[in-house]
């Protein structure tokens, strides 16, 4: 069941998190977004609903999702034991299903038959499709062309799904572009079409919406760290990436009121003095509260207030906003973020990979980096839980080039 | 410029209420083609019959807008255009005798990255009449829309066919200028024939309020603009105009065009 006491917490009524959120978009989508909000707080209200979505996430996406104790990488690193919440279990993939799914099953409660999606890394692109062909919808999914060419089976995937994927080629090509045309789309078709957004982000209700909907993950490793099998208590400290911030909130959320320690793990790119990054917490430069796609959060900007472009080896995370729940939850204190680089993201890729038999996806492995740069600090007693987010079939590709540029750079200057 | 612009916003329609006739309000990206050439451009459209002018200010990510204005807008912005520079070209505006009201239309994160209250300041300083922002609805306006008023800027809502009542009630009883009525759910581009549903969205409207209303998004030719100067106050004209914006004689077609769109809006129809 959704947990209800988000009711009585945040966001309030307006959708701010404290200064963070709200509902910043075209007038021609206020309308969609209040039928929205009623829709889903019928939907989380009526058990009907709720039973089916429970019931299709057991049988369909296969939770709950494992905790596997990382022996081996945490004998390797010689501090804290690590354990890892699979959700590169979870049908499809990744963590994203546990939202598109449930939003699919509001899409049709709307009587909207048609679904519109972005995609960065693909997953969540691949979940719509997968939702839609499950419910018997159809599925329009926005996707930049650089993201497109370094995720390739996921295009493919999408396609054979019966989603139609089209390709988006302003901007930078990414995940913010793709977004942008999502909007578009939207606004066209506001009446027919239900916007399947994938992460914690955009306008009110969206982030409580996608929070609660990927909470499953933190309420099922509650339960877990506790059980039998499990390590017997709570995490120390909990690890995840944020890209928008879907499935970091996910398994943060339901730990907000214990004692554990929380991590969120921007992607560093290329290192945040070059600009080429999408680490929004970490540059005091370009980073600054403002409003992108219909929310007020931290942003990637310049002097002027245009949008920066950013860089992440991982699709997922290369986005130059972040959910305005993070903001809120940085500025209490309440949540640490640091970043990853393109580097140790690989390092930790391959590392996990050869340790644990496990080849997690490229923005999971930013998590999987600050455990291996965290856990020697801290004692054999202590526990990291790692959101493992997504598995890395998408990015072999991706890796494989990595390498092979890493092999020519050892070569130019030896 | 004096304090309360606003009101000449409001002034602008006064002749056109309760008459077939309607303001014409073309709108052009500062910055576009090139920073001169659309202070060239925005003083020639004033000659050729604008009764009101909206001038684009550019956003990176521009998502109520189609590909001329995109393509229009991230022009200017690779020409170095900012709020600083619109400020400028505004005062050079206002320099070459353009005297009718000017709305700056843009996305709210480069207000907010100016600052509101400076950017709202300056803005009147340099001779701006009011404000539209498509991605600030009246509910998120409250600290822009107060400073606004103080200085006498006009507030220019949206409304789109798909608006509640109590949503058409909200924006009226925020607008401070005109309502700028979105002739069709969708993002801005030049559309043929006007939409069979317009006639009964302004009806609508004007049940809850008396503020002088709008309409654009899609309008492209006379005909289309003769037909909305039948039923509101004022008709936007955006992509038509910038699509013809580059290339050898483009200041002419503009004007051109702005001109018998100007003529349409007052009764007067080409053969
Ligand atoms: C496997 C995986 N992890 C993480 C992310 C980042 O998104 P979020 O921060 O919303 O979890 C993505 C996004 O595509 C993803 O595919």
């Amino acid at each position: 069941m959704e947990q209800q006491r988000d009711e009585s917490q945040l966001p309030d009524s307006r959708g701010f998190f404290g200064p963070y959120g709200g509902q910043f978009v075209p007038e021609t989508l206020m309308p969609a977004l209040q039928e929205l909000e009623t829709t889903y707080n019928e939907a989380q209200a009526d058990t009907s609903f709720q039973q089916e979505l429970e019931m299709l996430l057991r049988t369909y996406v296969g939770r709950p999702t494992p905790i596997t104790y990382a022996k081996r990488l945490s004998d390797a690193l010689g501090g804290a034991q690590i354990y890892l919440k699979r959700e590169d279990l979870a049908h499809s993939g990744a963590h994203k299903i546990n939202n598109a799914l449930g939003q699919a099953l509001l899409a049709r409660r709307m009587g909207k038959q048609r679904l519109i999606a972005e995609t960065g890394a693909g997953q969540h692109g691949v979940a719509t499709a997968t939702a839609a062909a499950l419910l018997g919808l159809q599925a329009v999914i926005y996707m930049g062309t650089v993201d497109m060419a370094r995720q390739k089976p996921n295009v493919f995937r999408m396609q054979l799904l019966g989603a139609e994927v089209r390709p988006v080629e302003s901007g930078s090509r990414t995940l913010k572009d793709a977004i942008n045309e999502a909007i578009r789309d939207w606004v066209t078709n506001v009446r027919t079409s239900y916007y399947l957004l994938g992460s914690a982000l955009g306008p009110h209700p969206y982030p409580r919406m996608v929070r609660n909907l990927q909470s499953v993950i933190g309420r099922e490793a509650r339960e877990q760290m506790l059980a039998a099998d499990g390590p017997g208590r709570w995490p120390d400290t909990i690890i995840a990436c944020v890209g928008g911030g879907s499935n970091s909130i996910g398994i943060f959320y339901p730990f907000l009121d214990t004692s554990s320690q929380m991590i969120g793990v921007e992607a560093g790119g290329l290192g945040i003095a070059g600009g080429q990054h999408a680490a929004r917490f970490a540059d005091p430069k370009q980073g600054r509260p403002g409003v992108l796609h219909g929310t007020y959060s931290y942003l990637l900007q310049d002097e002027d207030g245009q949008i920066a472009l950013t860089h992440s080896i991982s699709a997922g995370l290369d986005y130059a906003s972040i959910g305005p729940e993070h903001a809120y939850l940085r500025d209490q204190g309440r949540v640490t973020y640091t970043y990853a680089t393109d580097d140790a993201a690989l390092d930790a890729f391959l590392q996990l990979s050869e340790l644990e038999g496990i080849i997690p996806a490229l923005e999971s492995a930013h998590a999987v980096a600050e455990a291996i740069r965290l856990a020697p600090t801290m004692s054999p007693e202590q526990i990291i839980l790692i959101n493992l987010s997504g598995r890395g079939d998408k990015d072999l590709d991706s890796v494989m080039q990595a390498l092979r540029q890493r092999e020519e750079e050892k070569h130019e200057s030896s | 410029m004096n304090h309360h612009n606003g009101e000449r916003v409001a002034a602008a329609f006064a002749t056109f209420r309760g008459q077939p006739t309607a303001a014409f309000m073309p709108y052009w990206p500062l910055g576009y083609p090139t920073l001169d050439a659309s202070v060239a451009i925005v003083s020639a459209l004033a000659a050729a019959g604008a009764d009101l002018l909206e001038l684009g200010l550019p956003f990176s990510d521009p998502l109520a807008d189609g590909p001329t204005i995109q393509a229009a807008t991230q022009q200017a912005l690779a020409n170095g255009m900012n709020s600083r520079r619109a400020f400028d070209l505004i005062r050079e505006i206002r320099h070459r005798g353009v005297k009718q009201p000017l709305l700056l239309m843009g996305y709210y994160n480069p207000i907010l990255a100016y600052g509101t209250e400076k950017f709202c300041r300056n803005a009147t300083a340099a001779g701006v009449d009011g404000f539209i922002i498509p991605d600030l609805p009246p509910e998120a306006a409250g600290p822009l829309a107060s400073t606004a008023a103080d200085l006498g800027l006009a507030m220019n809502f949206l409304l789109a066919p798909n608006s509640t009542a109590e949503r058409i009630r909200l924006a009226a009883k925020a607008t401070t200028g005109f309502l700028y009525l979105v002739s069709v759910t969708g993002i801005t581009g030049a559309r043929e024939g006007v939409p069979s549903d317009l006639a009964a969205f302004v009806a609508q409207v004007r049940k809850e309020t008396t503020s002088p209303l709008a309409v654009g998004f899609g309008v492209s030719r006379p005909q289309q603009a003769a037909a909305i100067a039948s039923i509101v106050e004022g008709v936007i004209v955006g992509s038509a105009l910038v699509r013809l914006g580059v290339g050898e004689g483009a200041l002419a077609k503009v004007v051109d065009l702005a001109r018998s769109l100007s003529e349409a809006t007052k009764g007067a129809l080409p053969a």
